[in-house]
């Protein structure tokens, strides 16, 4: 026993001593084998992509689900009626040839792709394009939970048989899907809407192999004892079904998902054999794995690492066109902050364009509206507010305040978003510049989540940063989700815009492109001499990528495809 | 001992209620809610509504804990408000993940941590005791997190010699029936596989175990001194018996039960403490998931895991309880 003890020590130091050398000396082979793997196809084609995102997909099915990680992969696995021209907003044909709209805006017919099949085998066709709209429509339970069905009742409002206590519309944009033989779907609407085609690019309307979604339980659930209902079924974790460039492999939580090339797939096939997802939280931790060659490409890219990746000849930086806005919120329900005067001294008062040279790596352009210049309704001629502390005090004087004055300005802690890299660093610019405008700035923060957009949400911050990246290519989708219905945090329930809304609800329902631009335009100029906020900045966000990576197009709603993807080297 | 362990099993019912009862109070004295993390900058007031209903925070705290606790009867967690999933069935996902990361930072302090301490005792005041102690202060006061990357950038940037992220190279492709992925290899009886595994474990165990192994060092050198100096220990010298003999039999077998006491605390600071050490790593963990449980109030897996974490960390401290008394047989438990 005594001589066990000394014995079981020595051989665990030269157990770990060998197994720290096997460990080490393995690698040689193991790094061999990973190369030859990754660079299989060695050349334009083959190999597998290995990408990281911040976390794991929630589940894949893009009717359920906004958050950017699934949709990832969502976009791979699917395709949507109508797609984008890659790298743009512009709308293309996808899975349907061609569309046109009745006259009264109220019935859409769309000419369907022929010769496609779902992975399993299944034929796509007009039957298969009005049952995922069925489905959707005919959501009940959890699937009405706007954590769910977000995108749905964002574009379609409420569903068949809306839960009075889920929250979503009463009424729905959506009547019916009719199939004209196997090519033709006429979807009818229950009032005139523009916005819903270019809807449709998103990935929430991505067209799911009926049989799959039937088969393998898409819309099972249970309910509890207390009436609850919960998703029980597999289909979004086990058995995603589309038509895209890529088919589901399998999926381990936590460590990688895999895709595989679709041999069958009816357009241009996938130049990879394999795209695998990795979820890594941590940004430093993803980009140590980008320079040791773990993973060959990922999103999120930390404006702090820019230099780093621009410096180093194995690695390639790329950019997403802007598609986001931030901006310091006022809340007018908050005194001094009913005045224009007031409203007008702080839009004079934050020295913009001195925070977006400082904090945005060179990657910000200063804001003039709520939305960025890509989406039409932009108008250029826009009341500006160039930063003039001396104008600030004036207008101050002139609404009949006593310099300085006193505001409380929130900014979130913890967080960074693409349209704000650095909350707190934006902050202390802003309270700077303010307080040299004859305002008093006490500052406050709390954790973005749920605390600091709680606190705004209920309208209890006076002055805030805040900000919205984009889902679709529509003015709708900025100007619309700010002001078109009155919100807490503009205080806009207590003093409510009605010729902006007005306008914007016009504009939403107008089906005619160009004055449906001119619309915007003008509820832009609107806006912007109204000052319910002072939008600050837009700002592209990057990726980075091996240096052997091609063929990989930013996308500013983020709808990227791997199948143009080679890798060489 | 049956009689003491069973005693001990049995207080362990009103420990995990009372635990239960506060990790229930304690989450929801956070400020927010789990909708308005859910929903971050989409929430509307009905929104929120409609998610607080659906996982019933919209009854009163009491009859919420009651349901809780009829659901644990059932062993049944219930449904991550995030992800969706069952919260039993990522528990089982990442628990063996940290269990593994955990003990091989255990092994790796222990391993080098005992003959540190012990040697740097035998050369009392010397040249290896004065760098023993120095390098034991850096252990416990470089932070994890730090201590993390610069190994990485030392080992696997530099050096290219090992992974920097995750528990397997994503081209592996390996069974997880255990989901303890040295076991799932050993199982898949691929040698391949196992020694990729056992090279991702190098770094993250290295980091997570620097301050255990200069506690460990620490308290070994400590308990050495004391020991060495006991009078048995003078009179087997002066019995004549050889030094290395009196180091085994008398002198560390004596100075483990501080050491074990030590470890036994050490395996609960590891699962509780591996957080930093999994984000670094990008290490599936018990840590991670907890951390992000609590940014996004989600209540159903933080209810469950720290539930589970502290059953864990009861059971270890029994084990250690037990083991005392194999250690040293005057000790009698009851």
């Amino acid at each position: 026993m005594r001589i066990k003890l000394h014995r079981l020590l020595m051989l665990l130091v030269v157990g770990m001593l060998a197994v720290a050398a096997a460990g080490c000396g393995g690698d040689d082979n193991n790094a061999a084998s990973t190369t030859g793997a990754t660079t299989g196809g060695s050349g334009a084609t083959g190999g597998t992509l290995v990408f990281a995102g911040a976390a794991d997909p929630v589940v894949l099915d893009g009717s359920l689900v906004s958050d950017g990680e699934s949709l990832r992969v969502i976009d791979q696995i699917y395709e949507t009626l109508v797609g984008l021209k890659p790298g743009t907003t512009e709308l293309e044909p996808a899975l349907a040839k061609s569309w046109k709209a009745s006259p009264d805006g109220l019935e859409w017919t769309f000419q369907l792709q022929t010769g496609v099949t779902f992975h399993d085998g299944e034929p796509f066709n007009a039957a298969a394009v009005c049952y995922n709209f069925d489905r959707w429509y005919n959501f009940t339970g959890s699937f009405q939970n706007p954590s769910a069905s977000y995108y749905w009742q964002t574009v379609f409002g409420g569903f068949k048989k809306t839960d009075p206590k889920s929250g979503a519309p009463a009424t729905s944009l959506y009547k019916s899907c009719t199939a004209n033989g196997d090519e033709e779907v006429v979807l009818s609407l229950t009032k005139a809407s523009s916005s819903f085609l270019g809807a449709l690019s998103l990935s929430a309307f991505s067209i799911a192999s009926p049989k799959a979604l039937k088969d393998f339980g898409a819309d099972e659930g249970e309910v509890d004892a207390d009436g609850i209902f919960h998703p029980t079924g597999k289909y979004g974790t086990e058995h995603p079904t589309g038509t895209g460039p890529f088919k589901f492999d399998s999926w381990t939580v936590g460590d990688r998902l895999v895709l595989a090339r679709n041999d069958d797939y009816w357009g241009e096939k996938a130049k990879v054999d394999k795209v695998i997802f990795r979820p890594i939280a941590d940004n430093a931790a993803r980009l140590q794995a980008l320079q040791n060659g773990e993973i060959d490409g990922y999103d999120l890219v930390e404006p702090q690492d820019i230099p780093t990746i621009e410096g180093d000849q194995s690695l390639q930086l790329l950019n997403r066109p802007a598609f986001n806005v931030a901006y310091v919120g006022i809340n007018q329900a908050i005194p001094p902050m009913d005045k224009i005067e007031v409203r007008q001294a702080l839009a004079y008062g934050l020295n913009r364009k001195e925070v977006v040279d400082s904090f945005y790596s060179g990657r910000g352009q200063v804001a003039k509206e709520f939305m960025p210049p890509e989406v039409v309704g932009y108008a250029d001629d826009v009341t500006e507010y160039p930063y003039d502390p001396a104008k600030s005090k004036e207008l101050l004087q002139k609404a009949g305040l006593t310099l300085p004055v006193p505001i409380t300005f929130w900014y979130p802690t913890d967080v960074s978003r693409p349209y704000m890299p650095d909350p707190q660093r934006n902050f202390e610019a802003f309270a700077a510049s303010l307080n040299e405008a004859g305002f008093k700035v006490t500052p406050k923060s709390a954790p973005w989540r749920p605390d600091y957009l709680g606190t705004v949400d209920e309208g209890k911050a006076q002055v805030y940063l805040l900000g919205w990246t984009g889902d679709f290519g529509d003015p709708d989708n900025f100007v619309g989700t700010f002001f078109q219905s009155p919100q807490k945090s503009w205080g806009t329930i207590a003093k409510p815009n009605k010729e902006v809304t007005d306008l914007l609800d016009k504009a939403e329902s107008e089906t005619d492109i160009d004055a449906r631009t001119g619309l915007y335009q003008e509820a832009n100029r609107k806006i912007m001499d109204w000052l319910p906020g002072v939008p600050y900045a837009h700002s592209q966000p990057a990726l980075a990528f091996k240096a052997g990576i091609t063929g990989y197009q930013p996308s500013p709603v983020s709808l990227e495809s791997f199948a143009t993807v080679t890798k060489s080297g | 001992m049956l009689r003491f362990v069973v005693r001990r099993l049995i207080l362990l019912l009103p420990i995990l209620i009372g635990l239960s009862l506060l990790v229930f109070l304690w989450i929801r004295a956070l400020p927010g809610g789990p909708a308005q993390a859910l929903l971050g900058e989409r929430a509307t007031p009905q929104a929120i509504a409609q998610i607080e209903h659906e996982y019933g925070l919209d009854k009163p705290v009491y009859v919420q804990y009651l349901r809780y606790m009829q659901t644990l009867g059932r062993f049944d967690f219930g449904q991550s408000v995030t992800t969706r999933r069952d919260v039993t069935t990522e528990l089982k996902q990442k628990f063996p993940a940290t269990v593994e990361l955990a003990f091989g930072a255990m092994l790796f302090s222990i391993v080098f941590g005992i003959p540190l301490g012990f040697f740097a005792a035998k050369r009392y005041g010397g040249a290896f005791d004065n760098i023993s102690l120095v390098a034991s202060l850096l252990g416990v006061s470089i932070p994890v997190f730090f201590l993390g990357i610069i190994l990485k950038y030392v080992f696997a940037i530099r050096l290219g010699l090992l992974p920097t992220v995750g528990r397997i190279d994503v081209l592996i492709d390996l069974e997880h029936p255990t989901n303890f992925y040295l076991l799932d290899a050993l199982i898949a009886g691929d040698i391949h596989a196992f020694f990729d595994v056992l090279k991702h474990l190098i770094l993250p165990a290295v980091a997570l175990g620097s301050i255990p192994l200069a506690i460990i060092a620490r308290i070994t050198r400590a308990a050495v001194l004391d020991v060495q100096n006991e009078d048995y220990v003078r009179t087997a010298r002066a019995k004549g018996m050889s030094p290395g003999i009196v180091d085994r039999r008398h002198v560390l077998r004596n100075a483990l039960l501080p050491i074990v006491t030590v470890i036994g605390l050490q395996v609960g600071f590891l699962l509780a403490g591996a957080v930093l050490t999994e984000t670094v790593f990008a290490w599936p963990g018990i840590g991670t998931w907890l951390v992000d449980a609590i940014e996004s109030r989600n209540y159903p897996v933080l209810q469950g895991g720290i539930l589970f974490v502290a059953l864990v960390f009861v059971l270890v401290n029994l084990i250690v309880d037990v083991s005392y008394a194999f250690l040293n047989p005057r000790i009698r438990l009851s």
